[in-house]
């Protein structure tokens, strides 16, 4: 009995001097691993990159002599669409980024980082950062883009349109950290991820101009968190005025940014307490 | 490791059904019985997988209800089923585990190096492990589980379908391990030979542990020798055993089985009372089989997950047993 003792007070004294820099060191592991999984698999990378693509060659030049020139720097429609589709390909990747974790508990490797003395916290913190990261080099890789649709970008308008993607990436992640942490199977994860991206997408001004919608679509489109995630981002690259109005007058950017952060605070909160729970 | 008046429900069902025993620190103590015994729940409540409906459980010192990281800290898991990243390499997967456990980068070479090579896996790993056999994701599994050299080591089926190679390799690793940094061992198995290895076998059936003892205390419970004679009818052979010797035989594959007190002395006899023509007769001293089939009413090897369920429900081995 003596012997167990002195075993068990070594032991923990030496794994409580070492707990916030293990957990520090979990994170940044768990963010490593998601990238290497990344690198390493040329499908997901590949695909990421082909719908957005699609939708901008394809349904950009299909509409823009329908549309016309948008917005008050009044831009090509195509032009219109880059951020867009940079937002949409970020909204995507971000929602869907959670599936690792249930593919993770399917294969086992999820019973691996329960057991480990980490804080539960510290894998969802690796785990939101890393789908995070992966998201928005997804999205920023769709920049290449921009000399072919008319869109000039100086380093600065790239530099805060990363810190936007992230904003709006790291809400979105939580949110799919949430339904993972209730969800066993791979296929009622992808359900319910296509019921939310879908409306979040077309109700988020990527693919449409917010002026002049039929009054139930506007309202639809400021309940819509995703909006105040996409409108900072077109604001920033095309250098547009914003076509968010509240009350009658324009939402300033730092109120969408604001926002955005609000909601993705609460969901990150939110998907930390889910994720305790995983079992 | 203490485990006291432990209870598991789910739901309505009682998967743990109120048991204790202690562990010993450095002990190899095997933990038997069929599958859906309740032998996964107790592993899982005591890694802290899962938590406890009643009772206390204390691993390494520490209650897993209330101090559930320290537990995790002290303990180690070789599980089953495959928990390794495909998509990373070997070497990848044990970085990442070394990080989780807090090992610092140049421990890890040191550990590293000689883990690899006991499980042969040396060249290896720089591959990723969708490319590696199944006998190979497993051997990188129990270098894994012993790579934070764990005090209390939870081996659930640890070497089911290595080859005998890699077994002994692996089993003269884990007594080094015992020897020079007094781990404690939480076996499972339904290999024989592991099982004889352990100091003490607790056998659990329906969530209750209805043995617990040294191997051989526990085969000297049995207390009869088996002798299973083999004739050319042994549904009549085992009707005149029952006559002339008032021992009650059972009809296997390999003939009528008998449990005697003195199985040498018993041939003698066996041969007065039959009538029917002879092709064997097999003396055997009690195994742990025997002291599993006691218990349980079942083989030790018919038990292994899966195997023996499809061998009963394969009609052709049912047909053949029936004659």
């Amino acid at each position: 009995m003596a012997t167990l003792d002195v075993a068990a007070g070594r032991l923990g004294a030496a794994s409580r001097s070492g707990a916030l820099s293990r957990n520090a060191r979990t994170v940044a592991m768990v963010w490593e691993r998601e990238l290497i999984r990344f690198r390493r698999s040329q499908a997901r990378i590949v695909t990421g990159l082909a719908q957005p693509l699609l939708f901008l060659v394809v349904l950009g030049a299909g509409l823009s002599k329908f549309v016309g020139n948008r917005g008050a720097a009044g831009v090509s429609y195509q032009a219109y669409l880059l951020p867009g589709v940079i937002a949409m390909s970020v909204l995507f990747s971000s929602l869907f980024s959670a599936i690792s974790i249930v593919w993770d508990r399917e294969f086992g490797f999820l019973r691996e980082m329960l057991v480990a003395p980490v804080s539960r916290t510290a894998l969802v913190l690796g785990k939101a950062v890393g789908g995070g990261s992966v998201s928005i080099l997804q999205g920023i890789v769709l920049l290449v883009a921009a000399p072919f649709v008319g869109v000039h970008l100086t380093f600065l308008n790239v530099a805060e349109m990363i810190l936007l993607l992230m904003a709006l990436s790291f809400g979105l992640v939580s949110f799919g950290i949430v339904v993972a942490s209730r969800i066993q199977r791979i296929e009622s994860f992808q359900v319910v991820m296509s019921l939310v991206v879908n409306p979040m997408l077309f109700l988020s001004g990527a693919i449409f101009p917010l002026q002049r919608l039929p009054g139930w679509l506007g309202v639809a489109v400021k309940v819509n968190p995703a909006t105040y995630g996409v409108d900072p981002i077109r604001r920033v690259m095309l250098g547009d005025k914003g076509a968010l109005t509240l009350g009658g007058s324009v939402v300033p950017i730092w109120a969408e940014v604001l926002i955005t952060l609000a909601m993705g605070s609460a969901m990150l909160a939110l998907a930390v307490r889910s994720f305790r729970r995983t079992d | 490791m203490e485990v006291e008046h432990l209870v598991k429900r789910f739901g309505p069902f009682t998967a743990v059904d109120d048991i204790s025993f202690t562990v010993e620190p450095g002990e190899l103590f095997g933990f038997l019985g069929p599958n859906g015994a309740g032998k996964t729940t107790t592993i899982s409540i005591l890694c802290t997988l899962l938590t406890l409906t009643a009772g206390r459980a204390r691993v390494a010192g520490h209650d897993v209800g209330a101090e559930p990281d320290a537990v995790r800290a002290s303990i180690g898991l070789v599980f089953q089923e495959l928990t390794l990243d495909d998509l990373l390499t070997g070497e990848e997967n044990l970085r990442f585990h070394a990080t989780l456990y807090g090992i610092p980068r140049s421990e890890l070479a040191h550990r590293m190096g000689p883990l690899l090579e006991m499980v042969g896996l040396t060249d290896r790993a720089r591959d990723r492990v969708q490319v590696y056999s199944g006998g190979m994701k497993r051997r990188l599994e129990i270098a894994r589980g012993l790579l934070h050299s764990p005090r209390v080591l939870f081996l659930d089926e640890p070497t089911i379908g290595l080859d005998p190679q890699t077994r002994t390799h692996i089993w003269e690793y884990v007594d080094t391990l015992r020897g020079e940094e007094d781990t404690t061992m939480f076996l499972t198995t339904h290999y024989m030979d592991e099982a004889e290895r352990c100091d003490r076998i607790a056998i659990i059936d329906h969530g209750q542990i209805v043995a617990i003892d040294t191997p051989s205390a526990l085969k000297a419970s049995v207390g009869a020798d088996t002798v299973t004679v083999s004739t050319s009818d042994d549904a009549l052979a085992r009707k005149q055993i029952i006559q002339g010797l008032g021992v009650e035989g059972e009809l296997t594959t390999d003939g009528v089985r008998l449990r005697v007190p003195n199985g040498e002395a018993f041939v003698p006899r066996l041969f007065e009372h039959l009538t029917v023509g002879v092709s064997s007769v097999n003396v055997r001293r009690p195994t742990l089989d025997d002291v599993f089939m006691k218990y349980t009413g079942r083989d030790l090897r018919d038990a292994e997950s899966g195997m023996g369920e499809r061998m009963r429900m394969n009609p052709m081995v049912r047909s053949f047993r029936a004659r």
